[in-house]
């Protein structure tokens, strides 16, 4: 399926033995412990584990936001961070999509969505907005071109900012919890949103997020991680056949699924729990 | 309700129609209507305690002594007529305009340089915070020692006013840019001049004008009280041409109270225009935050 729709076969990530250690006045917290993983290319990999197990911390190094302390991790084969290069370069081929969302307020949704290829001078000020608004129809966002953020619902805004990932042609989406402001209903079709892209595109998606059902029903695999520090605890091929819909959720694999990665979850969010971890 | 309110319409529609609807015109009208009667409230509690002086036997505080509104109107459509109080406007508008576009001007760009090199900050900041407290008043008389001409020792005080706060805005707004902001914009290949031009710049926007609009305010309230001191500035002593500040202060010399009332009302209208024409500014410069 992923072969197919990412015909390039673009954006494989190695993970290979990543270890961070957050030393604040001497009180070293090691957050990512030898942690490693393979997502190929065009793989939808959902990242489960409890507020503040280090999931972010990972993802933030892959988009070169903080540096690792050990291991290496490699996107396509080339390099980003390791051995003599501890933090990655912030580029284009990795963009993240936040919890809160980051649209610029102060831009017009167009503007937005017209940033990335207008100030890498790749286009045109002109040919970026025509394109953008291109981007925009495809996604459903026609009509939307030229309100600021602020009069949109939160789901509106939050596809608005995967269009404007998507601009940038990346290799790779970092999604960081990026629906878990909103609410239930609007989740379900923020998903549905979310798989169309997916099926357009073929690219491979970092989706990290403490919902196991949310997990289960976007993701080619799972990977549930422990608390403190991060590393994977188990990893599930999620083998419900891809196109998706919400009727999925119903659907005698998906509760098994659900129940077959439940405890795990579970065992690790009391570990959370109690070592006191706040949420976000 | 008519059977076109009850078709499903999106969010969008609603906005678009919200600006002509008969509801919101009544609205408008109404808080209009406030406002008079607000207006008529104070004016008929002045005129009864002017006319009055007492309550169950107990002088009125201020309004036994005050000019009645009568009085002030009448003395108002006297001053009206005479160039003099409308040199007052002219030199004390002069005055506000000047030092507040020097304090902005100065300002914003001090505060931008604060915000972005650590460098600038540590070196300048301490001396800043240290100089803030001193109310801008305490430097009048330093100030007409150190300038060649009263004129500009009045602009000076007037610029300190406004300066700290614009300077301390435009500081505070730059820190609290969302760092996440700043991250995507880094991601996205935004270059450092492209951080700071796309996302700083817009990004204090909002507390710049918030910096203006509290600055403006000071600068009335400083004009006024350092053209008293200072014996009108340059065009001091003679008449009522010296400011309003300066005005207050000569109707009092005079003995002429409701002239001083006309003082004090022209300074608050003179006030609230500049402020109203600050938050028109204001609300063009970030369409984004419009009321929507």
């Amino acid at each position: 399926m992923s072969a197919a729709l990412n015909p390039a076969r673009r954006g494989a990530l190695t993970i290979d033995n990543a270890v961070k250690i957050y030393d604040p006045e001497g009180a070293r917290v090691l957050a990512v412990d030898h942690c490693s993983l393979h997502i190929p290319a065009g793989e939808i990999c959902m990242i489960v584990g409890p507020s503040g197990c280090g999931k972010t911390t990972l993802l933030n190094a892959i988009a070169g936001f903080h540096d690792l302390d050990e291991g290496s991790i490699h996107l396509d084969g080339r390099m980003l961070c390791g051995p003599g290069r501890p933090k990655a370069e912030v580029g284009p081929d990795r963009i993240v999509v936040f919890q809160n969302g980051a649209l610029f307020p102060w831009k017009t949704n167009l503007d937005n969505v017209a940033f990335g290829p207008m100030v890498q001078k790749r286009l045109s000020r002109a040919a970026a907005r025509d394109k953008a608004r291109q981007l925009m129809a495809e996604a459903g966002l026609s009509g939307y071109e030229n309100s600021y953020p602020g009069e949109i619902s939160s789901g509106l805004r939050r596809r608005v900012e995967i269009v404007r990932a998507l601009m940038n042609d990346p290799t790779i989406l970092l999604l960081d919890e990026p629906y878990r402001a909103l609410d239930a209903l609007t989740k379900s079709v923020m998903h549905e949103a979310l798989l169309e892209t997916y099926y357009r595109t073929g690219i491979t998606i970092f989706f990290i997020t403490h919902d196991l059902e949310e997990a289960i029903f976007l993701g080619h695999r799972v990977v549930i991680m422990t608390s403190r520090p991060c590393r994977p605890k188990l990893i599930m091929d999620v083998d419900i056949p891809h196109p998706r819909d919400y009727t999925v959720l119903t659907s005698k694999r998906f509760r098994e699924l659900v129940h077959a990665t439940e405890a795990a979850v579970h065992e690790e969010a009391l570990k959370s729990f109690a070592l006191g971890e706040k949420e976000g | 309700m008519n059977s076109e309110q009850i078709l499903p319409v999106s969010h969008r529609d609603l906005a678009a129609r919200r600006g002509a609807s008969p509801w919101r015109m009544l609205a408008r009208f109404r808080r209009y209507r406030r406002a008079c009667m607000s207006f008529a409230i104070f004016l008929g509690i002045w005129q009864l305690g002017t006319t009055g002086k007492s309550w169950l036997g107990h002088p009125i505080p201020i309004l036994c002594q005050a000019p009645s509104p009568g009085a002030v109107l009448a003395a108002w459509g006297q001053l009206v007529l005479e160039p003099a109080y409308w040199q007052s406007w002219y030199l004390s508008f002069t005055r506000v305009a000047l030092g507040f576009l020097a304090a902005a001007s100065v300002g914003i760009p001090f505060g931008l340089m604060i915000a972005i090199s650590p460098l600038f900050r540590g070196m300048i900041f301490p001396v800043f915070e240290l100089l803030r407290p001193i109310p801008p008043l305490a430097w009048v008389p330093a100030s007409i020692i150190f300038w060649p001409t009263q004129e500009l020792s009045i602009d000076f005080v007037i610029f300190l006013g406004a300066f700290y706060t614009i300077v301390i805005n435009v500081v505070g707004g730059a820190a609290n840019i969302d760092a996440r902001l700043i991250q995507a914009a880094r991601s996205m290949g935004g270059s450092r001049w492209n951080i700071f031009r796309r996302l700083v710049l817009p990004g204090v926007i909002p507390s710049i004008c918030v910096g203006l609009e509290t600055g403006i305010g000071i600068t009335w309230e400083v004009v006024v009280a350092a053209e008293m001191i200072s014996g009108g500035g340059a065009g001091g002593s003679g008449g009522a041409s010296g400011g309003l500040g300066f005005f207050i202060w000569n109707s009092y010399i005079g003995g002429s109270y409701p002239d001083i009332v006309v003082g004090m009302i022209s300074i608050g209208i003179a006030g609230y225009l500049s402020s109203a024409a600050m938050r028109f500014a204001a609300s063009k410069a970030t369409p984004w935050l419009r009321e929507r």
